[in-house]
Formats: structure tokens, sequence, C-alpha cells
């Protein structure tokens, strides 16, 4: 019964990927592909001083993004899962909605939000709290940030939410009858339980958002530019596909390193709790 | 065994893998007759209900209903209908319609139909509760309604997969009386799978007893209860006290053997019994203990003392260590005398009727019986 | 239990500021589509539907939103028969391989969607097919599958093998119990996925936008025209009805999953 979509994925994912990855290690010559294999389009996506900022500052920003979004969102599926009643899943319905909104169109929205002659700067200057526009709202890194925490936030919630919810009450209960503080037992039975939704929380917002192309495009700027803008301009104009193949998956190896160093650090921080 | 089998089983054996759900088993079930299969979890029980109904396919074997063989028919082919477990109520469906699902096909006509429904409702005492929604029922009411929906079919066999386990005890009871007198009522034969040995004692014509895919016994409840064949139906079916006895003499039908505080004891032999060694295993049911009082006296008497005592209400079960036994007696006795206040250390004398003991096989012995 | 942390009076509060974070942005949308003036700024200028109704005479959009129609059904009917495939294959059997075949075809969810769009892009050029809507719909449904899965699958859940069997024991064939058993019991969750699926399509973007060619979708459209400053507020009015629409369709999915929930679980005596 799988074996359709099985096969549907084969075919236009895995498929596709590999031919990515293929193409990664050929050159292009005008118009045709010379299939001699290298490592000319890895060396020059690492060495390259423009796609090695582009690295290091989309890996920043989808960090920064997802330490943010799981970290602001901890508490809400908290409250959802220990306090959230009889109507949790309308809770989360709530949660959800803005998410599954259009993300250009929720994008566009900051940009609206934080321009020049944004909502935020008239609004605060018809208030009379600044007199002039703040300037540094829009076209940067922060931007970029607080366009994505926005972005992903039922994404993460959803993940930490199904942990708690999984956890056994009466865990935290014998926690404290053995003598732990509320938040003691919170720190050492309640974090650590939920800790496999904060990781797969973690990964679910920290490796989509390092390729996001939209958000930077839109209120990135100059300096918010990240590396699918780099990606995207080798299958347009100045068509290179194999350079725009190792970019893609440089990214995707560098994003499941950063990843992997996350997930472990975050398993040995647990355990330090105990 | 009965005079027209409506069921038989020849040699019905089911393999997962080198795993024997089902090893070799055959037995034969009368027309009306309420049959029950007893065991611990996993001993196959399920798995044969489920060869019954056509879950399951038999690895080897023959399922013959009412003379047609119909080991490979499919379910919805077989003259049988099940009530399962956990109901299986049709969620979509209001009571009427769950009840009517199989007659659909059955194109009996609206009216036929509509009566067949309400006279099945009114059979298990849910008479016009045809519109109730699925998820408005109550643990005992969906166990009617999956009832309803079998018997409105008129199956030849009615298969019962532990109908009762999810009911609490008090509606269990009473459900037990119900399903015994409807059987009585409908005539239908009934199989039974259940774990719970009281439940089997009580509504069965007949029981299998069911251990490792292999039926241990087939009985009537009472000769199930008092002459369990092997060790391990007589621990399934209550408790009972086993003792080590050396064979003496064995004759054509009875045997004697020497215990070391009761004595010579005669006794039958059951079906399949061989002595290994000269040594066999006996067991006696504690009920089948007294205490005697003060002067009373009896012919066949034990003096022993109490090493522990639970108090049941009506009844205390007393733990009775006796010199020169490896392991001590339990019995139960009626509070009448004040059984409940002996002193755990008291010395008491005890009578017991050497014809109580039965001789037991040992269970690596088993064969197939049936 | 945690009533006495010190911090506890302060969540609800967090969470009431939380959500204002996460519906502002969506909120504001309608309000400047209705406010008469061409620039996004306060204070709001007065009320006017004009801008609702230039969309109106806009032959493009109006050809784009056919297309994102056209998209968004394809999507969701082939997304959905796909993941009706893959639930019941979850939900039912354990087989081998079961959990590197369940990874891959979730992975666009842990995926960067540019590489998705790319590689599909790549293997489409390729094999020399041009750009098309049918591409775009062959690329959106391997982005769908897993959401139409996740609806799926917990509709599936509940579903116990013994009503299939219990309409066999009754004297029904294989296909009258899919017809009167299986698919009634589980249409809720079915046509949730379907609302989802087609909401994710309409709204999505990345994947039309390198797979669409000449012909754009909604998004896509919107794309072109936010170069244009002129053209926000239009752009405004056009974004509040499709969050309008997306909100509606969601919905209407989340009251018919939460049914088909309620159903599996009483068939079980939950």
């Amino acid at each position: 019964m799988i074996s359709p979509t099985l096969l549907y994925a084969l075919a236009l994912l895995l498929v596709p990927v590999l031919l990515v990855i293929a193409y990664s290690f050929w050159t292009q010559n005008y118009l045709e592909i010379d299939r001699t294999f290298t490592f000319e389009n890895y060396r020059l996506a690492l060495t390259e001083p423009i796609y090695r900022d582009l690295f290091v500052r989309s890996l920043w920003i989808s960090l920064l993004t997802s330490a943010i979004t799981v970290g602001f969102s901890y508490p809400i599926a908290w409250y959802i899962s220990f306090h959230g009643g009889v109507h949790k899943n309308l809770w989360l319905f709530l949660v959800t909605i803005p998410c599954w909104t259009s993300y250009l169109l929720r994008v566009m929205s900051w940009k609206v939000i934080l321009g020049y002659g944004g909502v935020l700067n008239t609004g605060l200057m018809s208030a009379g709290i600044i007199d002039q526009p703040i300037t540094s709202l829009l076209y940067n890194a922060n931007a970029v940030v607080i366009t994505l925490v926005h972005s992903w936030a039922a994404f993460a919630i959803l993940p930490i939410y199904v942990s708690l919810q999984k956890i056994d009450r009466s865990l935290i209960e014998a926690a404290r009858d053995l003598g732990d503080t509320p938040l003691r037992a919170f720190m050492r039975v309640t974090l650590p339980l939920s800790m496999p939704g904060v990781i797969s929380a973690f990964l679910i917002v920290m490796i989509p958002t390092v390729g996001d192309y939209v958000t930077p495009k839109l209120v990135g700027g100059k300096d918010g530019v990240m590396i699918a803008t780099a990606i995207q301009a080798q299958f347009g104009k100045g068509a290179n596909w194999p350079l725009g193949a190792a970019l893609s998956v440089t990214t995707m190896v560098l994003v499941s390193l950063a990843a992997a160093v996350i997930v472990l650090s975050l398993r040995y921080g647990v355990r330090r709790l105990r | 065994m009965p005079d027209r089998p409506m069921l038989s089983i020849e040699n019905v054996s089911k393999y997962y893998g080198i795993y024997k759900a089902l090893d070799d088993v055959s037995l034969q079930i009368g027309e009306g007759e309420f049959f029950s299969l007893l065991g611990p979890s996993g001993c196959g029980k399920t798995t044969l209900l489920r060869s019954i109904a056509g879950f399951d396919v038999p690895t080897n074997g023959e399922i013959r209903i009412d003379g047609v063989p119909c080991t490979l028919l499919p379910a919805n082919r077989r003259p049988t209908n099940m009530v399962f477990q956990n109901y299986a109520i049709f969620p979509h469906l209001d009571v009427g319609e769950n009840v009517a699902y199989g007659l659909k096909r059955l194109r009996l006509g609206a009216a036929e139909e509509r009566k067949r429904v309400s006279d099945a409702l009114d059979q298990v005492r849910l008479t016009g509760l045809d519109k109730r929604k699925a998820n408005e029922l109550s643990g005992g009411q969906r166990q009617r309604v999956a009832l309803a929906r079998a018997l409105v079919m008129r199956p030849k066999v009615l298969l019962l997969d532990e109908p009762l386990s999810a009911l609490d005890k008090k509606l269990r009871e009473q459900m037990q009386v119900e399903l015994r007198s409807l059987q009585k009522a409908v005539g239908i034969t009934f199989i039974l799978v259940t774990h719970d040995q009281y439940e089997a004692l009580a509504l069965s014509d007949r029981i299998a007893v069911m251990f490792g895919g292999r039926i241990a016994q087939i009985d009537t409840p009472k000769e199930i209860y008092q002459h369990p064949r092997t060790r391990k139906v007589a621990d399934f079916l209550g408790g009972m006290n086993f003792l080590q006895a050396k064979l003496l003499g064995d004759h054509s039908g009875n045997v004697s053997v020497e215990t070391s505080r009761f004595g010579t004891i005669n006794l039958s032999k059951p079906q399949g019994f061989t002595a290994a060694n000269g040594h066999v295993t006996v067991g006696i049911r504690p009920e089948r203990l007294r205490l005697l009082w003060d002067e009373e006296r009896a012919p066949h008497e034990l003096t022993g003392r109490v090493e522990n005592r639970a108090y049941f209400g009506e009844v205390t079960y007393l733990t009775i260590g006796v010199e020169g036994l490896e392991q001590p007696l339990s019995m139960v006795e009626t509070n009448d005398y004040g059984a409940d206040d002996l002193p755990i250390g008291a010395e008491i004398r005890l009578a017991y009727d050497p014809d109580a003991f039965v001789l037991l096989v040992e269970d690596e012995a088993v064969s197939r019986v049936g | 239990m945690l009533q006495r942390m010190r911090l506890l009076p302060f969540l609800p509060i967090y969470v009431a500021v939380y959500f204002v974070f996460l519906y502002l942005p969506i909120l504001l949308l309608p309000v400047f589509s209705f406010n008469n003036a061409a620039t996004t700024t306060f204070p709001l200028a007065g009320f006017t539907t004009k801008w609702y109704a230039s969309l109106w005479g806009n032959t493009v959009l109006l050809e784009a939103a056919r297309n994102s129609l056209m998209v968004g059904i394809c999507v969701s009917l082939l997304s959905t028969t796909l993941g009706i495939c893959a639930a019941r294959a979850i939900t039912r059997y354990r087989f081998r391989g079961q959990h590197p075949a369940t990874g891959l075809i979730m992975a666009p969810l842990f995926l960067p969607e540019i590489i998705v769009a790319v590689s599909l892009l790549m293997i489409t050029l390729q094999l020399g097919l041009e750009l098309s809507l049918l591409t775009v719909i062959l690329g959106q449904v391997v982005f769908c599958i897993p959401y139409s899965m996740s609806v799926l699958v917990s509709g599936f859940e509940g579903f116990d093998r013994s009503l299939e069997e219990a309409s066999y024991d009754l004297g029904e064939t294989a296909f009258g119990t899919f017809r009167r058993v299986t698919l009634p019991v589980v249409a809720p969750a079915i046509v949730s996925s379907l609302l989802v699926t087609f909401t994710i399509s309409l709204d999505e973007f990345i994947l039309a936008f390198f797979l669409s060619g000449t012909e754009p979708t909604l998004p896509v459209y919107i794309w072109g025209q936010l170069r244009f400053a002129a053209k926000l507020p239009a752009v405004l009015a056009l974004g509040s009805l499709m969050i309008v629409a997306s909100v509606l369709l969601l919905t209407t999915a989340e009251v018919l999953r939460r049914r088909a929930e309620r159903r599996t679980q009483a068939a079980l005596g939950h």
C-alpha cells in the first residue's frame, strides 16, 4: 500500500536530490555540461569569500532563529499542555492558524510593519514616542530573524507540546513527593523528558530556515542576504548549475553538521541537569 | 462427546514462523452447546476462535461447520458470527443500522429487516434504542449491540472473544446470567474465549483448557474442576494442594499410592496416565480439607499448625504447616466456628476424605486428547 | 503542581503577548486593505473598498487565480490519494524498511524548500520537459504528502482492524467493507487532508516560483507585484482574501479532523 507514495517520493525527491549531488561534481562550459568528476565547485563554494560569508550568515541566522523560536515557544507549549484545560485542541489550532496562512504574505506584512514609513515607525511617531523613523528596523539580519521566528512558531510549539503531553503527570508528582521544589521538578523531570520534542523543534526550524529565500529577499536588505539568493542566482541569468548544486549540497551538509552539534550538546546539557 | 458435531476441528495447527500458536488441536462441539476455550493469554484460544471465524487460516488441519469443510472459506462466507473483544461497533452508524449491517446484503425487504432488527434488540433488552448513536452507549449496551448484530444473522455458531472482559465486576456477573439464558433461548452453538475460570465454569456446558497451543483437557465444568487431568489444569482452575507420592500398585482402572502424611490412597487412573519412575503427583482442593473443632473426630485426620491466615468475609483462607510435608497445605474454612479468629501458630487438627484426592498427569506427558 | 512557582502568574501575560505577536501581521493586512491611502502608514486615512474593486478588472490576476485553483485541486487530490496509501500502510502494517520509507516521504518537512525546488527544476529541465503548471503540481505534491499523512494518520490510528473484521464477519465483501465501513469512518480525515493540502498549495510560493514557467499562481503573481509600491494596496486586498480563504478552509479541516477523531475513539469505547 505504501508503494505508490514511496515510488512518488523516490522519483520526485530522492532521484532529483541525487541528480543535484551528481551535478555538484560536474562542470558547466557555456551550454555544455562536462561530466568529468571534479571538486572545483566545492573549492569555489568553500573558499570564495562571498559564499563563505553567506554560509556563515545563513547558519548563524538559522541557529539564532531556531534558538529564539524554541526558547519563546517552550513556555507556550508548556502552558497549553499543563494549563490548557479541556480546550487544548482549540489552543493548538489558534497557534497554528497564522502559520498556515501564506508565508509570502506574512513576510510582506513584516515588511509593512518594520519599514521606514511602516506601521511601527508611523505608529510610534503618531503616538509621540519617537520624532524620527527608526531606520534600523528593516533590511538587516534582525528583521530576517524576527520574521522567521514568527513564521516558524507553530512548528516549534507542536513537537514540544506533543512530548510534554506524553509525560506521565505522576512522574512530576513523584519528584515533588521526593522533595523537589516545583522548579527543580521541572528541571529534573519535565525538561529532560520533553527533550525529544525540543530537539525535533530545533531541527524542524533550523534546517528549513537555513535555505530561506523569501524572507531575506524581502526584509533582509544587503546585510540580510542568505545563501538561497546565491543558489537561485546560479539557476537564473548567470546560470551555473554545477555551482548552484554544490552550494545546495554544501548548505545541507553544513546545516546537518550544525544540527548534529546542537542535538548532542542539548542532550549533554540535559544530562547535567539530573 | 456430542451426538452430532456442529463444529469439528481436526488436527488444526497454526505456525507463525517457528512459533506454534496452535499445535495439532482437535475437538468437536455439538449443536446448541455452550463451549468455552479457557486458558492464559498466549495459549492459542484466540487464534483458534479466529480460525473458526475465518480471520486466521490454519497452517494444517481442517475445520468443518455443520459438516461443511470451510478451512479456507473467507469470513464473510461462513455461517459464523462474532462478538469482538472491543465490540467493534461501527462508529458512523446508529444502533439500528449496526444491527442491520449484515442483513442489508441479504435483501430481505424493509419490513422483514425492521422486524428482525427489533426482535434482535428485544432479545438483548435494548428495545427502542435503535436510533441511539454509537458514541452514546455504555459499555454494557455496546456489548448488547454487538450481540444483537451477530445474533440477527442467525449464525450456526456464535463466537465470543472475551466479551465480558471490558465490563466491571457487577455488570460482568449480570451479563453472565443473561448470556447463559440468551443462549438457552436461541439454541445456537456458542463458543466463548475467556481467561476467567469462574466465567467458564459458570457459563459452559463444556470447557476446553488450553496451554501453549494445545488442549490439555476437555470436560464439563464439574468434571474439569473435580478431576483435572494435569497439574497445570488443576492449578489454573482454582487452588490445589500438590503432594508427591510413591506408586505402590498399578491396576487396570486404578492405582494405589503411598503419601508421606496421608497414608495409602487408592485413586482412579486418568486418561493418558503413565507412571514414569514410580513417583506421581496427587492433589486435593483446599475446600476438601476441614478443620476439626473441640472433641470432633474423623476417620482420617492430620495435625498441623496455622502459618498464615487471610480473611475473605464469608470464608478464611488458612495455610497449615504439617510436619513431614514439603509445602504447607492451603485450606478454606467458613467462619461459622471462628476460623477467622485462629491465632497464627495455633495447633489444629484437620479432616480429609481420601476419595477427594486426584491423580495428576505430569504436563510433559500431555498428548493430544479429544 | 507548578501553581506555586513564582513565575507562573506572568505566564498568561506572556501567552497573551505571544498571541499578539502571532496575529498582528495577519490582522494588519486586512486593516490596510480597507485604508483609503496608497501607503501603509498610521494614522489610518479612512475606509474604502476600492482596492478590492480594482482586483476584479485585473485579467492577469484572475488568470493567476484560475491557475492557483487548478493547481490546488490537483495537488490536494493527488497528495491525499498518495497520503491515504501511505497512512494506511503505516497505521496497519509493520514491514521491513518502514522507517527509511516513512523518513523519505516525510523528508520535505525537514528540508530547505529551495533545495527541493532546485532539484525538481534540474530534473525537469534535464529530462527536456517544459516548466508548466504540471511541474508545479508534481512538485507541490512532494511537499504536501507529509502534511496529508500527518492528518490522515491521526484519523486512521483509531481505526481498529476489528471494525473491518466485524464487517467481513457479517457477510460483507472486501469492496463492500471498504465502501460501507472504512470510507465513511475515515471520510472526515480525508476531507480534512484535502482542505489542508489545498490551502498549502494555494499559499505555496517557492516551488511555484521555480517551476511555474510562464503561468503564474497567485503567490507568484503577488511576488511580481511587490516591486511596484503603487500596487501594494491591491496586493494587500488580494492577500486579505487569501488569508480569509485559508482560515475558513483550515477551520473546516480542523472541525472535520476532530469529528473523525471522536468517531474512531467512540468506536473503541474510549
